[in-house]
């Protein structure tokens, strides 16, 4: 038996700035840095889902900094949730309204689940527990990460989001090591639409491109089951710039190539923004000097460091079967994999 | 809250099944029409959450059954779907017990009244699947409401009693119920499963007021409170707690009137105690033991006795204190340990005394460590335990020492 999903059908793709709902649902109260991107994210989270929405919070600058009690900024419903459990949240939730609603003990509506982390919660703890939610494609969730690329609301500690060799209080540049961080980020998004064929709809975003953003949100719960939406958040103070700068930080990192945006809707997957551009040709990378350079975390990278990183970069764009999704390159002698035959092989089943 | 309705009334459609703890519970979870459950598999709780999935397949209920990805997850998810207005059930054993703890205690912060059971296993390592407490007394001090059961009838009331105790607006705490693995939980033995209309009189449906999270109702739930209001809000757990006495009491009055089940009192079950001078005190299985060394050495002469407890937490003090203050010479055997505490004793130990420090006249009380990790009591150990209370009984500091039972030298 087929099993039952619907999204929330109410929310119609934004056209454009004027298209934006006036009404706020995250409103003043909260008390997140100047400048804060991550802020930005969850009111255009809640604008784009609408009243009708649930939205659960994990650990992080979004709980902390963010949610005081009585100065709440949420108007819509709000729970906590902990560090790594933004996926069983939002899970449990779909879960109890689902249940409830099928046996009429609350009326039967749409009502929107959403439930957010940062790069610490979702990307290092909460990993396993979203996976999981991603799998479970009876409930309609959304789960939203909001990546500032340190566990910035405990006093900036790298996480597997932070990018290489940027300096957080877990990895500064002393006189004996330079790079205290060498790993390079974990490819969350990209990872997730390949390992959860039944999730409708993953995407990568970012605040600078409000209007691609919140459409992502309204896409994902509207095509309903558990979805995925990873922003990237320029943050102040992790990230050691001024606080004017956060747009522009994040309009550099699409920009340079570092953060593309797409979705993976139905399995399919699409570039949008300007990373569609890049791909198309019709905008050149910029160097990723340009974003490096902006910022106080790099300061201390001297030219093999950034040469490192744009060698890292341009890897991403040119080797990777799409770039900045799937890491996979396939060997130049061997290109069978793209020459499989993949009509031959439906009728050899069906035979 | 009282219950109207004529004593036994259902008695006389009750049916009867020969099952084990943990089906029994599972029968519970149909009965109360639990809606959410997720399930994780760790030995021996997980019976339970086998018998449910069989209940689901079979269509004789309805329930939205998770299967997680590890305890936290199972825990969270529960959580989750009763902050929602779901009444849920999870449970766990041993180290998969810790491995939910994070959960565990943020629900009871949040006043949630999900009901669990924690199948008692002992904590590896080094690897053991039998019968410890101390995967549920970790929990002692979080705000879980604890009851324990010695068998898979009392498993299946103290469940339903469980929902109806921890949804009470007065309590809305969770609870966790005991159960000693294998001894328990896959034990059978006859259940007297009740009727769903017996059951519907006694347990209200879940509604959570105007704390359910829903849009019609936009609440913030556990905001950052810090220093400001921390300690007022860890009072009313505190007052909850409290209150979670007199509501155990009232619905046990009930279930006695419906069901016609569950002894004198709520929160402790004595066997044999009217004339005796010692007595032994504990929890879960091992009462069953200690019932048949008491029967032979009644037979010898000896003034003999039992009293179980069902609830630790609420720690029925003022029970305890009437109940024991009577014995010249209490044993309190704890399978459980609590290593570095005061005189090496149990928790058990160590809380029962706490309790009867300020009575005049005190029962010397004497600690004893048996059946860890499921090894069975026999009854030469009972026999032992026996013994050695007696023998501390004119000297009340001949308690101050804790003896380890039936360990080879």
């Amino acid at each position: 038996m087929a099993v039952e999903t619907h999204g929330t059908g109410t929310l119609p793709q934004i056209k454009g700035v004027k298209d934006v709902p006036y009404e706020e649902l995250f409103v003043s109260g909260h008390r997140t840095c100047q400048g804060c991107e991550s802020a930005l994210v969850m009111r255009h989270m809640v604008k784009a889902s609408g009243p009708r929405t649930i939205v659960l919070g994990s650990t992080g600058c979004m709980y902390v900094a963010n949610t005081t009690y009585y100065t709440t900024p949420w108007v819509v419903p709000w729970m906590h949730t902990q560090l790594g459990a933004s996926g069983s949240a939002a899970l449990g939730t779909a879960a109890g309204l689902k249940v409830l609603m099928r046996k009429g003990k609350i009326k039967d509506e749409k009502i929107n689940v959403i439930a957010f982390c940062g790069d610490g919660g979702g990307a290092d703890m909460g990993l396993g527990a979203i996976s999981a939610t991603l799998t479970h494609k009876d409930y309609n969730c959304l789960v939203l990460l909001y990546d500032n690329e340190s566990y910035a609301n405990t006093d900036i500690q790298l996480s597997s989001q932070t990018p290489y060799g940027a300096v957080t209080t877990f990895s500064p540049s002393g006189t004996k090591k330079r790079l205290m961080h060498t790993r390079w980020k974990k490819n969350v998004p990209g990872m997730l639409a390949a390992g959860h064929p039944e999730s409708r709809y993953i995407a990568a975003g970012c605040a600078a491109y409000a209007v691609d953003l919140m459409n992502k949100i309204r896409k994902a719960l509207e095509l309903g089951g558990p979805t995925f939406v990873h922003t990237l958040d320029p943050c102040p103070k992790g990230w050691d710039y001024h606080p004017q700068y956060s747009q522009e930080l994040g309009h550099l990192a699409v920009e340079t190539g570092i953060w593309p945006l797409y979705e993976v809707m139905d399995g399919v997957c699409n570039l949008t923004g300007p990373t569609r551009q890049i791909a198309e040709g019709r905008k050149k990378r910029k160097p990723v000097y340009e974003y490096l350079k902006r910022q106080g975390r790099f300061a201390h990278f001297l030219d093999e460091d950034v040469e490192h990183f744009q060698a890292q970069v341009d890897k991403m764009w040119t080797e990777w079967l799409i770039p900045g999704v799937i890491p996979f390159t396939i060997a130049a002698k061997d290109q069978t994999i793209l020459k499989i035959d993949k009509k031959a092989l439906h009728e050899q089943k069906t035979a | 809250m009282a219950v109207q309705v004529k004593e036994r009334e259902h008695q006389d459609v009750e049916t009867e099944q020969l099952m084990s703890g943990c089906e029994a519970i599972a029968e519970a979870i149909r009965l109360a029409d639990v809606d959410v459950m997720a399930a994780y598999p760790i030995r021996p709780y997980d019976g339970v959450m086998q018998a449910a999935a069989k209940l689901i397949a079979n269509g004789k209920m309805d329930v939205e059954y998770i299967v997680a990805d590890g305890e936290h997850s199972q825990f969270e998810i529960v959580k989750h779907a009763c902050a929602v207005g779901a009444r849920v059930f999870v449970g766990s054993s041993g180290v998969g017990w810790f491995y939910a703890f994070e959960a565990i205690a943020v629900t009871a912060g949040l006043r949630l009244p999900v009901v669990a059971i924690c199948g008692n296993r002992a904590l590896d390592d080094p690897g053991a699947f039998g019968t410890e407490h101390n995967d549920s007394l970790a929990v002692r001090d979080l705000g879980w409401l604890l009851p324990w059961a010695e068998t898979a009838q009392e498993a299946m009331d103290l469940a339903l009693m469980a929902w109806r105790v921890g949804e009470d607006k007065r309590v809305s705490l969770p609870v966790a119920i005991g159960l000693d693995g294998a001894f328990l939980t896959h034990s059978q033995a006859i259940v007297k499963i009740p009727t769903q209309a017996a059951v519907d009189k006694f347990l209200p449906k879940f509604d959570l007021g105007d704390r359910l999270l829903h849009p019609d109702n936009p609440i913030t739930i556990a905001p950052q409170v810090d220093q400001d209001w921390l300690m007022e809000i860890r009072m009313q757990n505190d007052q909850a707690m409290r209150k979670a006495h007199d509501v155990i009491s009232e619905a046990h009055a009930d279930f006695k009137k419906l069901f016609g089940r569950g002894g004198d009192s709520p929160f402790l079950d004595e066997y044999m105690t009217d004339d005796a001078e010692v007595v032994v005190f504990g929890q879960g299985t091992l009462a069953l033991p200690m019932k048949v060394a008491i029967r032979r050495l009644r037979k010898e002469g000896h003034k003999v006795g039992l009293v179980r407890l069902k609830w630790f937490r609420p720690f029925p003090t003022q029970e305890i204190v009437k109940s024991l203050s009577r014995f010249k010479a209490v044993g309190v055997i704890d399978r459980d340990y609590s290593f570095g505490s005061p005189y090496y004793g149990g928790v058990l130990y160590n809380e029962v005394r706490s309790a009867l420090y300020s009575l005049d006249k005190r029962p010397t009380i004497v600690g004893f460590i048996a059946g860890l990790g499921g090894r069975e009591i026999e009854q030469a150990m009972a026999t032992d335990i026996f013994e050695k209370t007696k023998a501390a009984a004119d000297n009340i500091k001949s308690g101050d020492m804790c003896h380890w039972i039936g360990v080879r030298s």
